[in-house]
């Protein structure tokens, strides 16, 4: 796993396609100078357009290259900074992630890596034009924040989602030096908030701010945001959480053209018709940090008839989603959270009747992230039949391996139904008791599935061998508490090198079951975390990966690449 | 055979006479009582991401259990295949010692790490919801929460009574948390005056009477012991309606009488 020997081969790949009737077709297809090429290439925005033109041929890859000005990595570690400034030289926007995906669950420990500094430290030489860096699931110190708000001197917008390491005297260093600051998006991170009037240090002067988002943060400090809100009036799409909410009487009824709003954690019932009259063009409203019950839902949601996105509580019960159905025409996702996951004695929430109500009422829903304590396979077929264009479907029903409440059988049809049905499926989260059928089904009909997310599921290899000998599109596929050993994990030796991710955790794969992977695959990280006081011989948590970068350097010492 | 069966009369156990701990079988021999839910056997999934909370975890007995024996189950049928396989069996032995308190503290429930899939910034906040903010400086005591439920009301709500220093605090406080169902049954139609009159008029008028439980399991009137005692012994509030509280010390009823 030589990177150097890495490299070559991927150019190797370019070269090969190039040469047989290069010569003659290069004179033939490429009459344009490369100037031409480049500015007609660089009107392609998607990165996977990107990739398949740039292995057409070499002056194909070399405009590509040239004209490229986001790059998006979905694994840091997939590739190394160095590689990416090497090749792409124009770049003025990164987006980079980072942990896998179940560490925002507390399943990978602190300190395994996804550093942005490294990053940082490239691009200040080579991308010294940055505008943009968005990150997900990285490591941020307040260092690496200062770094970037100093070096980089037209930097705009800087977007952190679920990162963590830092805290507010970071964020007041971007504050404080970034001068063309437009777009500044803080959430769901574990940040140490260091209270501080970090928000005041924006200059009075900046007008560029548009979008402002720190959802997660100290409503305390809210309370300067109105005054922010007054910058660049007419302009903004910014997300709000109120404080105290008498305090910003004043600033929804200038709110003409808010599009999204979310917060609300102090929203009582007397004081939600404070909002009303920012609701009517309201496209996103987030809620999910607001206790309502039902009938409050309701009252918001007769002024918020244009509603493509709604975040809410469990709180709101079926009745709350019965008046999302009949409200709602226009919506496109939907996310149900659950106030009080943790305790099993309130047995409240949301059933699948609510569900059901929803899918009746909004035939447009293409996402779905559902959080419930009972389900049936029938309530989901219906919801199937009702709204056949899902491409994200996230069904948590919260007990591990709990079965239809009614029949008392698997769950297994619902998610056939699912996958039989809604054929755009991207992104599937499965739950409850499942046997190998569940897979099977999968396997054999979700053709666009890209992401898919199994807990406590699934009776024997099968299984996962189901999943990894179908699904053609398969990118990301992440596994925890399965009875998927290591026939499993080798079944999808030839797949492994088109997915992004493998994660497997608590599963019964050994680790002569990952040794042979490694052996067999040397383009792929495979990686185990050891676990305190667990048997050696098995391998709790396992995550392979592909990469052009070669084993990790930084590495911390309980992540073992094999 | 014989030999287990001797095992069995002898063995120490934690629960009630009469109650029978589940087969240390990690297959589907807990379904033998009739309190445990027929749905919830779990063959399927592995004990590995089981983490107790607390020691006493894996108390076998149903004479422990608070309510939810799904919960127990889980639980137990964790603990059983756990102790098969080599791995977190190391609180077990804290069994024995149980036997003499196992009365009114229900078992925690095993977590099970990471599950349901919610990011900790997000349980973090939910939690900061359910309580009162009138935190500031008060950072010494840990917070005390207890659940409070309503008479008629859909769901039940958590209150941190270390947040208050004097029942007019409490009341108030739970005034605010249950306004919205009062208000439900008036209409809300956003007349503020109106229904925050009402509500109090429910509170403090005859219909409603707050009472706790205390650590003893009887209940009791809010507000007959000094406030210190009261948050030593309180493990619940219920916002009963009056005619429910006749079972309650008689001063109680005499009280809500004067007051009509």
């Amino acid at each position: 796993m030589d990177p150097n020997q890495k490299r070559a081969k991927a150019v190797d790949r370019v070269d090969s396609v190039d040469t047989g009737a290069a010569s003659s077709e290069s004179t033939r297809m490429c009459p344009f100078p490369d100037e031409v090429l480049e500015r007609v290439l660089s009107l392609i925005g998607s990165h996977k357009d990107r990739s398949s033109v740039s292995l057409v041929c070499k002056d194909w890859y070399n405009a590509e290259r040239w004209s490229r000005r986001h790059v998006f990595i979905g694994n840091c570690y997939s590739v190394s900074p160095e590689i990416v400034a090497a090749r792409f030289p124009r770049i003025r926007s990164v987006t980079l992630k980072g942990k896998p995906r179940f560490s925002d669950f507390n399943l990978v420990p602190e300190d395994w890596g996804a550093d942005v500094h490294p990053w940082l430290s490239v691009f200040s030489t080579a991308y010294p034009f940055l505008e943009e860096l968005r990150l997900k699931r990285m490591a941020v110190s307040d260092e690496s924040l200062e770094f970037l708000a100093t070096n980089f001197q037209g930097f705009k917008a800087l977007s952190l989602l679920s990162c963590d390491g830092f805290s507010t005297d970071g964020l007041k260093a971007i504050a404080t030096n970034c001068k063309n600051l437009t777009e500044l998006d803080v959430q769901e991170n574990g940040i140490d908030d260091l209270g501080g009037h970090w928000l005041s240090c924006f200059p009075e002067s900046l007008s560029s701010l548009e979008i402002l988002n720190f959802a997660s943060l100290n409503s305390e400090l809210l309370l300067q945001a109105p005054q922010l809100m007054e910058l660049g009036t007419g302009t903004f799409m910014q997300e709000l959480v109120s404080g105290p909410v008498t305090e910003l009487k004043n600033t929804f009824s200038n709110c003409k053209h808010l599009v999204t709003l979310s917060g609300l954690w102090d929203a009582t019932p007397l004081y939600l018709p404070v909002i009303y009259p920012a609701c009517a063009r309201l496209t996103f409203l987030n809620l999910s940090y607001a206790t309502l019950r039902s009938i409050e839902l309701a009252n918001l949601l007769t002024h918020s008839k244009s509603l493509r996105r709604l975040w809410l509580l469990d709180t709101v019960g079926d009745k709350g989603l019965e008046a999302v159905g009949s409200c709602c025409p226009l919506l496109e996702e939907l996310r149900v959270f659950p106030a009080d996951p943790f305790d099993q004695e309130i047995f409240l929430g949301v059933t699948e009747s609510g569900f059901v109500s929803v899918s009746r009422g909004c035939p447009k829903l293409r996402y779905v992230l559902y959080f419930c304590r009972q389900m049936t396979n029938a309530a989901v077929a219906t919801i199937a039949q009702n709204c056949p264009d899902f491409t994200h479907f996230r069904l948590c029903i919260m007990n591990p391996g709990q079965p239809d409440y009614l029949t008392k059988e698997p769950m297994d049809e619902a998610f056939g139904a699912i996958v039989k049905t809604c054929t755009k499926l991207q992104r599937l989260a499965v739950s409850g008791l499942l046997t190998d059928r569940t897979f099977e089904y999968i396997g054999k009909y979700a053709k666009n599935l890209e992401t898919l997310s199994v807990a406590f599921a699934g009776s024997s290899d099968l299984g996962m061998e189901y999943v990894l000998g179908g699904c053609p599109k398969l990118r990301k596929l992440e596994i925890r508490d399965c009875p998927f050993g290591n026939a499993a994990l080798l079944s999808g030796l030839t797949k492994y090198e088109s997915m992004r991710s493998l994660w497997m955790s608590a599963c019964n794969v050994t680790m002569n079951g990952c040794r042979e992977l490694a052996k067999e695959k040397p383009r792929l990280n495979v990686e185990v975390m050891k676990d305190e006081g667990s048997d050696d011989s098995q391998a709790h948590k396992v995550y392979v990966y592909r990469t052009v970068a070669g084993p990790r350097r930084d590495a911390p010492p309980f992540v073992l690449t094999l | 055979m014989n030999l287990r069966l001797n095992l069995k009369a002898t063995e120490l156990r934690l629960g009630l006479p009469g109650s029978r701990s589940p087969e240390r079988n990690p297959e589907l021999s807990l379904l033998s009582s009739s309190k445990i839910d027929e749905n919830s056997h779990f063959p399927l999934f592995s004990p590995k991401s089981v983490v107790s909370r607390n020691k006493r975890g894996f108390a076998f007995s149903e004479g422990t259990l608070g309510s939810n024996t799904e919960a127990h189950i889980i639980q137990s049928s964790m603990a059983a295949s756990v102790q098969e396989s080599h791995c977190e069996a190391n609180d077990t032995k804290q069994n024995h010692s149980n036997a003499a308190n196992n009365s009114n503290t229900p078992p925690t429930k095993a977590q099970v790490v990471g599950w349901p899939p919610l990011r900790s910034s997000f349980r973090k906040n939910s939690m900061a919801t359910i309580t009162s903010k009138k935190v500031e400086g008060k950072s010494g005591a840990s917070a005390l929460f207890v659940k409070v439920s309503m008479d008629g009301a859909p769901y039940l709500r958590k209150v941190d009574l270390r947040a208050y220093s004097v029942y007019q605090e409490l009341s108030c406080a739970l005034e605010k948390m249950f306004s919205c169902f009062t208000i439900g049954e008036y209409g809300s139609h956003g007349n503020e005056k109106l229904s925050e009159t009402k509500l109090k008029d429910l509170l403090h008028g005859s219909e409603y009477v707050l009472t706790y439980e205390d650590k003893d399991g009887d209940w009791m009137l809010v507000g007959d012991v000094p406030w210190e005692m009261f948050i030593g012994t309180c493990k619940r509030l219920r916002i009963m309606k009056s005619c429910d509280a006749i079972g309650l010390a008689p001063r109680a009823v005499e009280q809500s009488c004067n007051r009509k």
